[in-house]
């Protein structure tokens, strides 16, 4: 026999899927061995598993920083600025859901280890997402990510929207998946690689005398991921998932999935087909304003306060797409700022939606937030602070991200494309408006005003929306470190 | 020799590809459709692509068939069906277009040629004798693709406890729909049930679809 010779691993770039894949499994492992297992558990394992990985991410930093980028596993799985941001976000989102999951599963009465499982396997997927430089390698990580998160969907099992929702979500994110596969397919029939470290180079190197295999491959490529990160025509399944599945799943589609989804895109369209910019970017940019002025308009006309920040979460896809279609570093880097504010902002939105969701998660009505701010001022004050981050008020990350994006369609001469996103962030301002006025100008119910003072915030809960309102505001007042770190953290291609 | 064994491995393809359009019996089909599998797996063993052959034999032949067979006998459809009746109208002309236009489309790629641009060779491009074929596949799913390798089998693993995770008995009363009680929906206990029951809560839902045409508007 010939000796194989193995491809190098560099184990500390991998440990954040390693903790996170190990972490899901071992609980699953012992909680199917162990009759009883302690309530607190399985949460503070995800806690301290999530943890481990942001811990992880601070060597990982320096080392890149020092080093420079660099891939591993023979050029499958890149290590470098926007691999360790991007896994850190996703981290701090599985340390927030995991928070805010036990006190929303003891109200509801759910089985209680499943959700940490499945959350951490997705949160696994989530960074294999981030950190792939091979379109296969990408694939996987997409349906590790997809199928964990179609199953949080329907883990309400006693509500049948939880179940349309999932059903729902999952029919057409296995349509979305076969785009993708068929997408990536056709590229590697135009480039004869996988490797998107090849994939450029070949297409640097050449130039193709017919690219239309090529072109098809991209625009399937662009409908998988545009579906996954809920952009205009694609996505349809939004707001009746994020009705219907358990709040606290929300915040991590909303947060996870979305900064894993817009890390892949960054990496295989700016970054690997970078040189076809010009054939991708323009659709790219009609995705961008569809979903911001879509998102906009029909989130206006919803009553429920989770399908308004379904589609607002639509229309910040938008906006991460604004930065996309500017196809080069500036617009990467604020692609990434944004991320990291919308991760923020929206564990913070969907942490305040899961304390106000009551018994059977289903006081979502914008009825139910009158008078909030009267019953429970601080709660309603915190929900203010992250809806004015939303819509992009100076002095909020909200405004520092939008600023970021726009500036960067403008630099690449997308005027029309920034003015009529800016259009939809107007239009978008009177959603947030909307559920400020029922929190503050109107009277409560009459029989919520008997005293009552509102849902009980627990202690999670509350450590969520603080952290969520500080970093807002942190990064509105001084935004500095988060552009240089988004800045750092653009991805370079290293040829394997 | 090889003219000889096309021939005949190609009578063996034809003949079952025939006979699972002609079997009256679902199970007869199932069986006539492993003579089709093992026909094209010894039309791999002709080209040198023995890897190829195994895994046609052990994963076609060999599981997804017994899958078929499985789901046919289970939903208890071991008997002769009725196909006078189209279950979807229009479903068979619309189906004989579409097959006669891939016909058509497989036709002219075949007799013009059309010569699409491809980049450079992939890892297992080069066929080498009939041992190579393997070793250079396992020799790229061990080195270049490992990580993938390793991927899949936690995607498998994701999708196992996704399956159980939504078998299981449901825990205490279902929650009513908020608009439209669905009739069936106290009594799912069991996974395929509460797919059924999706289905006919979002069919039967008149709200949620005025919703969504709302929405579209």
């Amino acid at each position: 026999m010939l000796a194989v010779a193995t491809p190098e691993v560099l184990w500390w770039a991998l440990l954040p899927v390693l903790f996170l894949s190990v972490g899901g499994l071992l609980l699953l492992t012992v909680a199917s061995l162990v009759r009883r297992l302690p309530d607190w558990l399985p949460q503070a394992w995800t806690v301290v598993t999530g943890l481990a990985v942001l811990v992880a991410c601070v060597p990982m930093w320096c080392e890149v920083r020092d080093e420079g980028p660099r891939t591993t596993l023979a050029g499958s799985v890149a290590v470098d600025g926007s691999t360790v941001l991007v896994t850190a976000v996703l981290a701090a989102v599985v340390v927030a859901v995991a928070l805010l999951a036990r006190p929303y599963l003891r109200r509801e009465d759910l089985p209680g280890v499943e959700v940490y499982v499945l959350l951490m396997l997705s949160a696994a997927g989530g960074v294999v997402m981030a950190s792939a430089d091979d379109l296969i390698v990408l694939f996987l990580g997409l349906e590790i990510l997809s199928i964990a998160v179609y199953v949080l969907a329907a883990l309400h099992l006693r509500r049948i929207e939880s179940q349309e929702g999932a059903m729902k979500y999952f029919v057409l994110g296995a349509f979305a998946s076969a785009f993708l596969l068929y997408g990536m397919a056709l590229v590697y029939g135009a480039t004869g690689s996988t490797r998107l470290a090849l994939v450029a180079e070949h297409l640097s190197a050449t130039v193709l005398v017919d690219d239309s295999m090529l072109l098809a491959g991209i625009a399937l490529l662009l409908v998988g991921l545009a579906f996954k990160v809920a952009a205009v025509p694609f996505h349809a399944w939004t707001p009746d998932v994020y009705q219907g599945s358990p709040t606290p799943v929300v915040a991590w589609m909303a947060a996870g999935v979305k900064a894993a989804g817009f890390a892949a895109m960054v990496r295989v369209l700016v970054t690997s087909l970078g040189t076809h910019a010009s054939d991708w970017a323009p659709p790219v940019g009609v995705l961008a304003v569809a979903s911001v002025l879509v998102g906009a308009v029909v989130a206006v006309l919803q009553t429920d306060v989770r399908r308004m920040l379904a589609y607002s979460s639509v229309a910040h896809a938008g906006f991460l797409l604004l930065g996309v279609q500017a196809a080069d570093a500036d617009g990467t880097a604020a692609v990434y700022a944004y991320l990291v504010v919308y991760a923020l902002l929206a564990t913070g939105s969907f942490a305040v939606l899961t304390v106000m969701g009551g018994d059977g998660d289903a006081a979502h009505h914008l009825d139910d937030y009158r008078g909030l701010a009267r019953r429970r001022p601080v709660l309603a004050g915190a929900f203010t602070l992250l809806l004015l981050g939303q819509a992009g008020v100076p002095f909020t990350g909200g405004f520092v991200a939008k600023l970021g994006v726009l500036a960067a369609a403008v630099a690449d001469r997308g005027y029309w494309v920034a003015g009529l996103a800016m259009l939809g962030a107007a239009a978008a301002a009177f959603v947030y408006l909307r559920i400020l006025v029922s929190m503050y100008l109107e009277d409560p119910d009459a029989e919520a005003a008997d005293g009552s003072t509102g849902p009980a915030v627990p202690l999670g809960a509350r450590v969520v929306i603080g952290v969520a309102c500080a970093g807002v505001l942190f990064v509105g007042l001084v935004p500095g470190p988060l552009l240089d770190l988004a800045r750092d953290a653009v991805p370079v291609l290293v040829g394997s | 020799m090889d003219a000889a064994v096309f021939i005949v491995s190609a009578v063996v393809v034809l003949t079952g590809a025939a006979g699972v359009l002609v079997a009256r019996n679902p199970v007869h089909a199932a069986l006539f459709l492993v003579q089709t599998l093992f026909g094209v797996a010894v039309l791999f063993v002709l080209q040198d692509a023995t890897f190829l052959a195994a895994v046609q034999v052990i994963v076609y032949a060999g599981a997804v068939v017994i899958l078929f067979l499985f789901v046919i006998m289970l939903l208890g459809v071991d008997r002769a069906e009725d196909l006078g009746i189209e279950p979807i109208a229009g479903q068979r002309s619309v189906a004989a277009i579409v097959g006669a236009s891939m016909l058509g489309l497989l036709l002219t790629v075949l007799l013009v040629g059309v010569d699409g641009p491809t980049g450079a060779r992939g890892a297992n491009a080069a066929l080498g004798g009939a041992e190579d074929n393997t070793r250079r596949l396992g020799e790229a799913l061990f080195t270049d693709h490992v990580f993938a390798v390793e991927l899949t089998a936690l995607l498998l693993t994701v999708a196992v406890v996704g399956a159980v995770v939504l078998a299981r008995r449901v825990r205490g009363p279902l929650q009513p729909m908020p608009v439209v009680t669905v009739a069936s929906a106290t009594g799912s206990d069991d996974a395929s049930a509460t797919g059924s029951d999706e289905a006919t809560a979002t069919g039967d839902d008149p709200a949620a679809e005025a919703d969504d045409e709302g929405e579209a508007g």
